[in-house]
């Protein structure tokens, strides 16, 4: 260790991979369907992408975790962004496309990405 | 994928290793292997979350759900029903984090945690302490850069100083005025060292920190020595602790690949490294200059103070010796500053007090509160009350150099000079409870026991003077004192106190003198009535069947190892008081409550 520069790096660098380990409130929640009917239609590659994207970008204000059956199989995956206020999006028929998209749109940008959710298909 | 959406932390302290945690990694390991969920789900091995009761223990997060008393059987339903599918295994979550809608609230919620403040435990249970870039991530070797990069050596001191931070170790002296003498004292060459030979019965907290962050010991030993003008540290640590030893091995190697431990560490001109030296386990080595001789390689005994360690300590040069937990503090210090660390505690204990508490309490564990809180605080609150409905009689602290606290005083907040008005003392932060079932002489006779055993035997009055205390002890538990032994007893513990050598003989009489002063009722139970209250004494202790209540259900008799009770069915059993050896058997087993000691 030569410079405290060096130091900090090391310390930005875990700063992603530890933060899963903090309660602090403010976070974004980001929920993917893991039942059986939702890993069936692909819930997993969609999961992985997400995190894949937060970790890409250096994320530490969002979380991903899963949930079980939500009732509306048909429109698995479905993946529910909890935003820090509590409001809550459900996105639906998800693939690591679209949920790449949903990171850097609306955990990133703050901007809902209409066309997913679950409003649009009605 | 390098980021885990989830970590599993599990305890790998002693604690939980004992109870099997090592199992439930593997179990865990290989489970999230068999549902490819293993680049997923991290499992981490922390160091001690400080609920030993409960263990193993096993905390998840993002969420935060704890799993506590788990078992390698119970991994694969955890890993189908929680990782794979998101549900909460709700029989395995410890209760209290359960709100009544069954959804799983906070750990800092429940109210172990809630009362707690955590700085020099701040990490342990939180990071992998295996895994240098966890402590870094949580602002480790900050603090060393900070100082090498931006203080003076003296204005380290000063800070510390300013912080009122005194030795947790159990004497309490000032530790900014220790760092003051060593700093002064004239010598070409300087060390630092750490006692981490923890030998109370009962006590971990060394343990728990050494185990669960060694890289704070590192960094803190490393400013120390750039405060005091050292290059070297030594580490005691006794064998015992192999966990400890390893984990320690492990970050000192670390460190040095890093170069935080070395030459021109953070590219100045301050070069320092260390080193572990293992102690045999001998109480006296925690005894400051005995710990000295030790690590220079000779037969473990005190030597006279004055000269202090911070004059002529290792191979005569100064020294700089502190506790553990002491050192565990001051990189917190450092960072967040000597005027927060102020804020916390009474006017002159400042700070907070880890604690292992253990005996008869619910929750068994480690436990740090802000100097004053109170005995009640921490035994009812934090600890969950006495098991069994029993009544609190006394707390011991401070070990075999220690005193109780009676329950009268239990309101009494914990601080070194609190404690020792009281005739008790902090020491290093064993907290044995006791209830009404805890005889107080035999409470004495163990810990003299203890130290008669411990005695290196250089002294004369610890030597033979302590042997000379358990004899007459336990002459009284067996019921063959008389009023003129307590007499006795109390004179020898002042001679002691005034002649032994060195600080084990000299606090060696304080759990006699201690439970004379609270407690001489139940010695002269024992001599006077021939009677032990708590019935623990078996030579006191006769048991009785009441003929009005025995039904001659023949149960005790079935039960009793020695055949010592007769009598015909339906008809009152009797005991035959010779052939009894009181192990009390017969009265557990009793329905009807008929027999009594």
């Amino acid at each position: 260790m030569k410079s405290l520069a060096e130091l900090e790096q090391i310390r930005n660098k875990m700063a992603a991979k530890i933060n899963v380990r903090s309660e602090t409130d403010g976070d974004i929640r980001i929920v993917v369907g893991m039942a059986t009917c939702g890993i069936a239609a692909g819930a997993r590659p969609v999961l992985a992408a997400m995190m894949e994207e937060i970790e890409k970008r250096g994320l530490t204000n969002a979380y991903v975790t899963q949930t079980g059956c939500v009732g509306m199989c048909k429109y698995e995956p479905i993946v529910e962004v909890y935003d820090a206020d509590g409001t809550k999006t459900t996105y639906i028929k998800m693939d690591a496309a679209k949920a790449v998209r949903v990171i850097n749109e609306h955990v990133v940008n703050g901007n809902v990405v209409s066309e997913f959710t679950i409003g649009a298909a009605n | 994928m390098e980021l885990a959406r989830a970590h599993v932390l599990v305890c790998g302290g002693t604690g939980c290793t004992s109870s099997g945690s090592e199992k439930i990694i593997n179990a865990l390991e290989s489970a999230l292997k068999e549902k490819n969920l293993e680049n997923e789900i991290k499992v981490v091995k922390t160091g001690c979350f400080g609920l030993c009761a409960l263990g193993p223990i096993m905390i998840v997060y993002p969420e935060g759900v704890f799993y506590s008393m788990v078992t390698p059987e119970d991994i694969p339903e955890i890993v189908e029903e929680y990782f794979l599918k998101g549900r909460v295994v709700k029989r395995l979550v410890y209760k209290e984090t359960l709100t009544e809608g069954d959804s799983v609230k906070s750990l800092n919620e429940v109210d172990f945690y809630k009362n707690q403040m955590r700085i020099a435990l701040r990490n342990c249970g939180v990071i992998n302490p295996e895994d240098i870039d966890e402590y870094i991530a949580y602002d480790g070797y900050k603090a060393l850069g900070k100082v090498l990069t931006e203080m003076k050596p003296q204005e380290v001191i000063d800070e510390i100083k300013k912080s009122g931070l005194r030795g947790r170790g159990g004497a309490g002296f000032s530790t900014g005025m220790k760092w003051q003498f060593t700093a002064d004292a004239p010598g070409d060459k300087k060390f630092v060292a750490c006692n981490a030979d923890e030998g109370d019965p009962g006590a971990f907290m060394d343990r728990s920190v050494l185990e669960g962050d060694p890289h704070s010991l590192i960094e803190a030993m490393a400013i120390a020595a750039y405060a005091v003008g050292a290059d070297r540290g030594f580490v005691y640590i006794r064998a015992e602790y192999p966990i400890a030893v390893k984990r320690l091995n492990i970050a000192i190697e670390q460190a040095r690949e890093y170069g935080l431990l070395g030459n021109n560490i953070f590219g100045t001109d301050f070069c320092f490294d260390m080193e572990l030296r293992l102690g045999a386990g001998a109480f006296v080595c925690g005894e400051e200059t005995a710990l000295m001789t030790s690590i220079e390689g000779h037969r473990g005994e005190p030597r006279p103070r004055p000269p202090f360690p911070a004059i002529k300590g290792l191979w005569q040069k100064p020294t700089l010796l502190n506790n553990v937990e002491t050192y565990a503090n001051i990189t917190a210090i450092i960072n967040k500053g000597a005027d927060w660390f102020n804020t916390i505690g009474t006017e002159k204990s400042k700070g907070t007090k880890v604690f292992a508490v253990g005996g008869k309490i619910n929750n068994t564990g480690l436990v740090e509160v802000p100097m004053g809180t109170t005995l009640r605080e921490v035994v009812y609150d934090i600890g969950g009350g006495i098991p069994n409905g029993k009544k609190f009689k006394a707390a011991q602290t401070g070990g075999p150099s220690g005193g109780c606290i009676p329950a009268h005083l239990i309101d009494t907040p914990i601080d070194y000079d609190n404690l020792t008005a009281i005739g008790s003392m902090m020491g290093s932060g064993g907290l044995i409870v006791m209830d009404e079932d805890t005889c107080m002489v035999d409470i004495a006779k163990f810990f003299l026991e203890f130290t008669v055993d411990e005695s290196c035997g250089k002294c004369t009055p610890c030597r033979v003077g302590t042997k000379r205390l358990l004899e007459i002890l336990t002459k009284i538990t067996e019921g063959k004192g008389t009023l003129e032994d307590i007499d006795k007893l109390e004179e020898l513990c002042y001679a002691i106190k005034d002649s032994a050598f060195c600080g084990l003989g000299q606090t060696a009489p304080n759990p006699i003198l201690s439970t004379l002063k609270y407690f001489r009722d139940e010695y002269i139970a024992h001599v006077v009535d021939k009677k032990c209250p708590a019935g623990v004494c078996k030579a006191l202790v006769s048991y009785k069947i009441d003929p009005e209540k025995c039904k001659g259900c023949s149960l005790c008799a079935r039960n009793c190892p020695v055949g010592a009770i007769s009598g015909k069915i339906k008809e009152p059993y009797v005991i035959d008081t010779d052939k009894c050896i009181k192990c009390g058997v017969c009265a557990s087993a009793c329905k009807f409550n008929a027999i009594s000691k």
